[in-house]
């Protein structure tokens, strides 16, 4: 494919007001994404939220109902899959069972016109094997290969063609979690040696925060919020990407003032919660008051900000924190993350034990329900 | 009551033991020694040790050639018919449209075989399409009574079980593969050549064998559509056993005809396995 210098300012990939409609299904609705050079990007949404269609119209599986894809500034809306210089990584893997692992590997390679050199292909499969730690592994058939092989195979098929975009189908839901873990690393990693421009697919929000330059948050085919992963935690657009991003309390009110410095939401039992919003909010509004659980603190006596008398109700302990479940009349149950250092001053807390959970005057976020 | 496990398994396999030997064992000993016999004054068989009957196989010789030529082009004709079909119905037709064309392929079975053939003998007739043929002026055309026309009833009779298997290959084929075939770069045709195809294999191995296995014993649609004139073994086989009475003979010309299965069957297989990298079958995941 040529590409002018000029081009070379344009981003690797975009979707521009596109549309994916089956039948009577809006899968995705007006998408409109820049995907910038060398980025790892994460479409994250629950099943049905869009996510794969967005991927499958960058692969070319989709041609967009309306709008238009483009790769390198161009559109490539008509564009075929086998003519995209882009490459998946499916979800189960989709190696092809009746040939060896090199054979797999060297299997883009081999569609190359004019025809790559045999010597050239199995020096590139080698190359491959070795970026994936899997030297050697050439001559196996796949069924001989463990799941993480496997994952690791595929990796290697996608990579060894050099492709402009690298698409990941949730490629390690299939992995157990230690395997995920480091394989999430080694993704990384990879990534940022390779210097390839991925694009993850995931409903594991854990799985996006940790590797993603920046998350696309999709819900019902529509992009509710790009940005960091730090960003969609710490400034969530609304209760939806709050509530995915990580685990929050949320408190349902009514606005009771807003204005740039902050704004406070009366909730259940006439109790006021302040905080900041990132959205236009009126008095009257139906909102949430969303929490962090490490927001919260325990203790057993008042100790400053704005406090509560609650109930511990369960206790989870989870290594480096304990998380509790704790019950408040008015305000109901809510979880409070506790780490291990205070926990050593404060002593720990037994089911049924009284306790003041306690937060940080204006430090709640008021989001709209959408 | 409790039962030692492998008499439990013995019992369950009584019914099926005891018919595959008085059905199957029992009758080849029977042939096998009767091929070494002669034929009685009335015909049947007289108790004799002679090779006679195997050295007067070359008598035979047409029906021999006849079915180890039709066999495997009948076999070959159906595969090529089916396979097309095969993949059309798991691979392009909307499932609606599945659904009704598979009812389709299995619906003849609802009908005897000589049923349908005698069908054919009407339509392959003097008044049957060879006579729609002469009204565009293609005149004299001989279509019943010939090789041609046994082939268009072994491809219309066994199509159905060389569609199946390849259908249920390619059905379970994972679809993500073509994907990914796709996503690497290769354009619909290398897809078919490189993934589909060697895929579907199985299908297309056991399809041939099912159909190639049942043609060689074949005898009704060459009786009914070679019209005498073009007869398998199996037809030789009929005209032995009940005109001439020749057992002995017959029961040779029948363990030739099985000794020549044997040895096909295996050749075949061995070289089907080979072709699958030592698997019985391609996994799929």
């Amino acid at each position: 494919m040529k590409s002018e210098p000029s081009l070379h300012q344009a981003p690797i990939a975009e979707l521009r007001n596109a549309s994916k409609h089956f039948g009577d299904v809006i899968a995705a609705d007006a998408l409109n994404l820049t995907i910038k050079r060398g980025e790892f990007l994460s479409f994250l949404g629950p099943s049905g939220c869009g996510k794969t269609t967005a991927l499958r119209m960058l692969a070319g599986f989709e041609a967009p109902t309306k709008g238009d894809v483009l790769l390198d500034g161009n559109a490539v809306n008509d564009l075929p899959a086998h003519r995209r210089p882009v490459n998946m990584v499916f979800q189960h893997y989709a190696l092809f069972p009746h040939l060896t692992v090199a054979e797999n590997i060297g299997y883009g390679l081999r569609q190359r016109r004019p025809r790559m050199p045999t010597s050239e292909i199995a020096t590139a499969v080698e190359r491959a094997l070795d970026t994936v730690r899997l030297p050697g592994y050439g001559p196996r058939r796949i069924w001989e290969m463990s799941g993480g092989q496997q994952q690791r195979v595929a990796l290697a098929r996608a990579i060894v063609n050099e492709p402009k975009l690298l698409l990941l189908d949730e490629p390690l839901a299939a992995l157990d979690k230690k395997l995920r873990r480091d394989m999430q690393i080694e993704l990384q990693t990879l990534q940022r040696s390779l210097g390839i421009t991925f694009v993850l697919v995931t409903h594991d929000q854990e799985e996006a925060l940790s590797m993603s330059d920046r998350i696309c948050i999709l819900r019902g085919g529509r992009i509710v919020q790009v940005g960091s992963p730090r960003d969609l935690y710490d400034r969530p657009k609304n209760r939806y990407v709050a509530d995915f991003v990580g685990k929050s309390n949320f408190f349902a009110g009514t606005v009771q003032q807003a204005s740039k410095d902050g704004c406070s939401l009366t909730v259940d039992g006439g109790h006021v919660i302040s905080g900041q919003s990132t959205q236009d909010l009126s008095r009257g509004q139906k909102c949430s008051a969303s929490l962090r659980p490490e927001q919260i603190r325990l203790t057993r006596k008042p100790d400053g900000g704005v406090s509560y008398p609650v109930q511990i109700v369960t206790r989870i302990f989870l290594g480096e924190h304990t998380e509790y479940l704790v019950r408040h009349a008015d305000l109901g149950d809510f979880l409070v993350l506790v780490p291990r250092q205070a926990e050593a001053t404060e002593g720990g807390f037994e089911p049924g034990d009284a306790a003041i959970a306690t937060w940080a005057n204006g430090s709640a976020l008021i989001l709209a329900d959408d | 009551m409790a039962m030692r496990p492998q008499y439990r398994t013995a019992l369950f396999l009584l019914p099926a033991g005891v018919w595959f030997f008085a059905m199957l064992v029992l009758p080849l000993v029977v042939v096998f020694v009767f091929s070494f016999g002669e034929r009685g004054p009335a015909g049947g068989y007289v108790p004799a040790f002679t090779f006679d009957n195997f050295l007067n196989l070359g008598a035979r010789w047409t029906a021999f050639k006849n079915t180890l030529t039709l066999a495997p082009i009948g076999t070959l004709a159906c595969l090529l018919i089916a396979y097309p079909l095969a993949y059309f119905l798991a691979l392009r037709a909307s499932p609606k449209l599945r659904t009704m064309l598979l009812i389709l392929v299995i619906v003849p079975f609802w009908t005897s075989i000589l049923i349908r053939s005698y069908a054919w003998i009407f339509l392959l007739g003097g008044r049957g399409i060879p006579a729609l043929l002469a009204l565009v002026g293609l005149e004299d055309l001989r279509l019943i009574n010939t090789p041609f026309a046994v082939l268009v009833g072994i491809v219309y009779g066994y199509l159905p079980l060389m569609v199946f298997p390849i259908y249920v290959s390619l059905e379970r084929l994972d679809k993500r593969l073509l994907e990914a075939s796709a996503d690497l770069g290769a354009p619909p045709l290398r897809t078919f050549l490189t993934v589909t195809l060697p895929l579907s294999m199985p299908g297309v191995a056991t399809g041939c064998m099912l159909v190639f296995i049942l043609l060689m014993g074949e005898f009704l649609i060459p009786a009914m559509l070679g019209g005498g004139k073009v007869f398998f073994v199996g037809n030789a086989l009929v005209d032995l056993f009940l005109q001439s009475r020749n057992w002995a003979y017959g029961s040779a010309v029948a363990m030739a005809l099985v000794l020549i299965m044997l040895v096909t069957v295996t050749a075949y297989m061995r070289a089907t396995r080979r072709w699958a990298g030592g698997r019985d079958e391609v996994s799929l995941m």
